[in-house]
């Protein structure tokens, strides 16, 4: 067993057994906590594919960003969960059969698949001389330029969705400028002249 | 090509369909919190970018790992609305059990 092996084995077993947590947590945050782990796992199994960029990425993307997010809605909204996840264990022993039929027919078409005999087009080999984020940039902007503007185009969608359905129609609290108020504005109706006496000043 | 040793993609395969049926036994398991709910389709995107991933470093193409990008970008995105969704429904309910969400069709 090499020492490349032992350290696939080593990332799978943590990917799986935490992703497993992730599924049957009780507690929410720890399974975020346990989602970041995963993903962690999943990045360090990309370097060990060769796909540094994309790895990189992964920590950047999911660690930074998507867990914050899950975190924040987390604990912004202070479920209790405690009473959601009291009615499971009937149906649990079905879930883990349907889990374990899928599995065993997935393994089933993977071991008498003949992948490896096919004699497939690369399209887009991989080169050898420059490094992955080098490669991936020179076809990402050239050859995919179009799915890459239209994932772009994705983002701001969903992210103009998300700030249209989050955001309350409170405008109150916004300020604008009244130019008619202001033009009708005069001495009659800002000013008033009060006689203070000396030394009470005003009461109202 | 990195240097795999005797790790060929039927590992990864293998793997990736561990966590595909993890994911899909989450989503049966958690019916009733959305938020475990996102994290299993989470998941899920993660065992088919770990194939993506794999087939590309089998193969030498870069095409998978440029799919697993937008795959990764999709997933960013469903994350952002499906947590929307989930707090304006937690603003309105006061809970996030979607055992009653059918009172939502018009």
């Amino acid at each position: 067993m090499t020492f490349i092996e032992i350290l696939f084995y080593f990332f799978s077993f943590i990917l799986v057994a935490s992703s497993l947590v992730v599924i049957s947590a009780r507690n929410t945050v720890h399974a975020v906590m346990f989602l970041v782990l995963a993903f962690l796992n999943a990045a360090a199994l990309f370097v060990l594919l060769g796909a540094e960029f994309l790895a990189m990425l992964l920590i950047v993307v999911y660690v930074g960003a998507i867990a914050v997010l899950f975190l924040f809605v987390v604990m912004m909204l202070d479920v209790d969960s405690s009473k959601i996840k009291a009615q499971f264990n009937r149906h649990l022993p079905i879930f883990i059969l349907v889990a374990v039929v899928m599995f065993a027919e997935i393994f089933l078409v993977i071991k008498v698949s003949t992948i490896k005999y096919y004699d497939t087009k690369i399209l887009f080999p991989t080169p050898h001389d420059m490094h992955n984020i080098n490669a991936i940039g020179n076809v990402l902007y050239t050859d995919f330029l179009l799915p890459f503007q239209l994932s772009g185009a994705i983002l701001f969608v969903a992210m103009i969705g998300a700030i249209v359905l989050t955001l309350r129609d409170e405008t109150r609290f916004i300020r604008k400028q009244k130019i008619s108020d202001q033009v009708f504005r005069n001495k009659a109706n800002s000013l008033e002249l009060v006689k203070v006496k000396s030394g009470e000043g005003i009461n109202e | 090509m990195s240097n795999l040793g005797n790790l060929n993609v039927y590992n990864f395969i293998v793997l990736s369909a561990i966590l595909f049926c993890v994911g899909v036994s989450g989503i049966f398991l958690n019916r009733k919190n959305i938020i475990s709910l996102l994290m299993s389709i989470e998941i899920m995107l993660l065992a088919v970018n770990i194939n993506f991933v794999a087939f590309s470093s089998n193969l030498n193409d870069l095409v998978g790992q440029v799919f697993a990008i937008f795959v990764l970008t999709v997933a960013g995105a469903e994350a952002a609305i499906g947590l929307a969704i989930l707090v304006i429904y937690f603003q309105n309910r006061r809970t996030i059990e979607i055992g009653d969400v059918s009172s939502m069709k018009g």
